[in-house]
């Protein structure tokens, strides 16, 4: 009974964790790329980083936070622009397979020793040599502070500060995402995943179109990554390729192509693999499987479940299936 | 979490023994995680593979100050209950004598110790050792910036020629199910690695001959490729998945395959046949006897699937269902029955591949195929989707490509840069070199 009571309350500190945060506005910013337009990157994790990297890079090198920040989102921008000129104009899976590469190349890159120096090598860089201005920026108080049935400190790492910003920045990034997506610009990235000869033959630049929403998509990873390593540490490996697939899972799960798909996903896909690990650690016995494999069988569940949902619901928890995003050409 | 998955997908396809040391400590000191403790760890292995015994290693930091030993399995793990940075000196005295500690080895290293999470650190040690049997092994460093000499140039010429065509054995059968079924499989790589992990189980934990291992292996894979296409990819194709779907289903498959590898394996990196290989002189070239013999089989199959392909009505029937699934039915070929025969050999193929990198690289580990799949794509895309020759010329290339970066960058970028060229390939030449140009926009 402790165990589960455990388990329960691992699921509600992940709910609201910022990490879990991070993942939503990553998958907030796929569901633009794959979701609405149809574009299949499989680089998310590649722009996460990019956007940590810069990030945590221009903070040591003692900039202000906010130019920090425009540094990351730029960073971002300057990435989704070389993915995207020699790709966008190929056939979807081109894009899959250069997205995934260079995201690969970026972390390859970012834990190689020869940048020891600048981006910490395997090692990473750790929280504390970048947090404090964001921490300094807290209005929140010292002390811990009791809100249902979390308890965290105010402001120090993985604190309310930490967290509340990160659920701000993704509610933000809804409302965006739901503003821009019944404008006229979002209804020709549906027309563009739907039929994207039918918006041509209208006089709609696609090209033009693919660009802008993987940009912008881009960008949005390149906010999760700061979120993702604010309370933690930067770690290239990370940031690989398994947390590109997270990504699309949770988006999966969520529903993509809705507005909160991303976020519910997130707080799912997290839910799921602890719960799955606390009931496996309580009631299989060890000597059948220890706590290491708990955790492998969790991510094993993790991964049928992603294509028992790509299998039988398509449109996730929250979508309609009549605004599917699958079958791009 | 996440940060444990990370850690568990450091290190490289082609590391050391050494470097596979993210696995918690199973039999040395127990060190749990919780939300008090953290463990730093690691596991130090002689240049032979065998576990490096009575290593000392002194960690200080955080108000802590003691000395970790590396146990029997050479594991070492030392508690922690405070976050922070650690700093770990390894006692050079303490090495065996022969071997020392590898160069790019930061010593004293310091780490970022977590709590409630494992920090591993590896510490590699290299040079001649003297084996327990009283023969000497040596491990071969390819170490960059050594200079550029011409032996050097043609020894990783011919690695590179030797990972080109194990690389094409895995590549040919993606590329067939790409042409046939449309499907980018993002579960090959797992097919590599479950060929390599096979033949280990049955050569080495079973005992078996290597040569009956390794058919045994390859036949299992087939078997593998048989049923996946009867019990998911044809019900799948019959309930209309489009291939978006279809490859999201593989990448769902390839993370299922990865855990279940852990869950057996660990994350500890397994070589088939641990006894000495013996080396051949070619000239200037160094190679051991299971590398000629290895990349013989591959020229040899390869060849055998390239006659298929061209000389036999099956071979034809199948690029005939390639270039046109519809027309093809129409003129009378069994389509599914196609497909069938080419998942079978596609996964025997990649099957056979994981049994020679197995053989011939450092081990598999659980990410052995991870690794190897992006470099499938560059030399698919490279030769153009979709097409069995294209495939092989592009692994050739990437082979050949990813070796050859060693001569003038650290090892760590000579995956970099082939996917590197395979971006600016599709800058220039979409199509591939052997594809037909096909566009949209």
């Amino acid at each position: 009974m402790d165990q589960l009571l455990g388990t329960l309350n691992a699921i509600l500190n992940s709910a609201i964790s910022p990490q879990t945060a991070a993942l939503a506005i990553a998958a907030i910013g796929l569901n633009i790329h794959f979701g609405y337009t149809g574009l299949l990157n499989f680089g998310q994790a590649g722009f996460m980083l990019i956007g940590a990297y810069a990030f945590a890079i221009s903070i040591i090198g003692g900039l202000p936070i906010i130019l920090a920040v425009i540094i990351a989102l730029v960073a971002a921008l300057i990435f989704a622009l070389i993915l995207g000129i020699p790709t966008l104009k190929l056939r979807g899976d081109y894009l899959a397979i250069v997205t995934l590469s260079a995201a690969e190349v970026v972390r390859i890159v970012g834990r190689s020793s020869l940048l020891t120096n600048v981006t910490g090598g395997s090692n990473g860089i750790t929280g504390n040599e970048y947090r404090s201005p964001f921490t300094d920026l807290s209005f929140f108080g010292d002390g811990r502070v009791d809100f249902g049935p979390w308890n965290y400190d105010a402001t120090g790492s993985n604190g309310w500060w930490f967290i509340a910003t990160a659920w701000f920045v993704v509610a933000l990034l809804c409302l965006f995402v739901w503003a821009i997506m019944r404008s006229p610009w979002g209804r020709v990235l549906r027309g563009i995943r739907e039929d994207e000869d039918a918006v041509r033959s209208l006089g709609k630049n696609v090209y033009s179109y693919k660009m802008q929403a993987l940009i912008l998509g881009g960008v949005i990873g390149a906010i999760a990554g700061i979120v993702y390593i604010l309370p933690a540490s930067l770690q290239a490996d990370s940031m690989g390729r398994s947390m590109t697939y997270f990504i699309f899972t949770a988006l999966l799960l969520g529903g993509a192509a809705t507005v909160f798909g991303p976020v519910l996903g997130a707080i799912v896909f997290f839910a799921i693999r602890l719960f799955v690990q606390g009931i496996a650690g309580q009631f299989v016995p060890g000597n059948i499987m220890n706590g290491q494999q708990t955790e492998q069988f969790a991510w094993i569940v993790i991964g049928i479940t992603l294509m028992l949902v790509v299998i039988f619901r398509p449109q996730g928890i929250l979508g309609n299936k009549k605004e599917l995003s699958f079958d791009v050409k | 979490m996440l940060i444990i998955t990370g850690v568990l997908m450091a290190g490289s396809l082609g590391a050391s023994p050494a470097q596979a040391a993210t696995a918690p400590p199973l039999t040395a000191a127990p060190c749990a995680t919780d939300p008090a403790t953290g463990c730093l760890q690691g596991t130090i292995k002689l240049p032979n593979g065998d576990p490096a015994v009575g290593i000392k290693l002194e960690i200080a930091g955080a108000g802590l100050d003691t000395v970790a030993v590396t146990g029997d399995d050479g594991k070492w793990s030392q508690a922690i209950t405070a976050a922070g940075a650690y700093t770990i000196n390894l006692d050079t005295s303490s090495i065996p004598d022969g071997a020392v500690l590898d160069s790019a080895t930061k010593n004293p290293a310091t780490v970022n110790g977590a709590l409630n999470k494992n920090t591993g650190y590896v510490f590699k040690i290299v040079g001649g050792t003297t084996a327990a049997d009283g023969t000497t092994t040596q491990t071969p460093t390819t170490d960059a910036g050594t200079g550029v000499t011409f032996e050097r140039f043609l020894q990783q010429l011919v690695s590179g020629i030797r990972l080109g065509l194990l690389l094409a054995l895995a590549a040919v059968g993606l590329s067939l199910i790409f042409g046939t079924t449309g499907l980018s499989n993002f579960a090959h790589g797992e097919q590599v690695t479950l060929g390599g992990l096979l033949a280990y189980l049955f050569a080495n934990v079973l005992g078996l001959n290597l040569i009956l291992a390794a058919v045994i292996s390859v036949a299992i894979c087939a078997a593998t490729g048989y049923f996946q296409d009867a019990l998911i990819w044809k019900p799948l194709r019959r309930r209309g998945l489009g291939t978006t779907q279809l490859m999201i289903v593989t990448i769902g498959l390839s993370i299922a395959l990865q855990y279940a590898f852990q869950y057996f394996l660990g994350a500890s990196t397994v070589r088939i046949d641990q006894a000495n290989p013996v080396t051949v002189a070619l000239g200037p070239v160094t190679l051991s006897a299971q590398s000629l013999i290895s990349m013989g089989i591959a020229v040899v199959i390869i060849a055998l699937v390239g006659f298929v392909l061209v000389k036999t009505r099956i071979g034809r029937a199948t690029r005939a269902v390639s270039d046109n699934p519809s027309l093809a039915a129409a003129s009378g070929i069994d389509v599914d029955r196609i497909i069938r025969l080419v998942w079978t050999s596609a996964t025997a193929l990649a099957g056979l591949s994981g049994v020679l990198l197995g053989l011939v690289l450092n081990g598999v580990n659980w990410q052995t195929g991870l690794q190897l799949l992006l470099l499938m794509f560059a030399a698919i895309t490279l030769g153009g989707l979709g097409t069995a020759f294209g495939a092989l010329a592009g692994a050739m290339i990437i082979g050949l490509v990813v070796e050859l970066t060693n001569l003038v960058l650290p090892g760590d970028f000579k995956y970099a840069t082939a996917l590197v060229i395979l971006i600016l390939v599709l800058l220039f030449r979409p199509q591939g070199i052997f594809g037909r140009r096909e566009r949209i926009g």
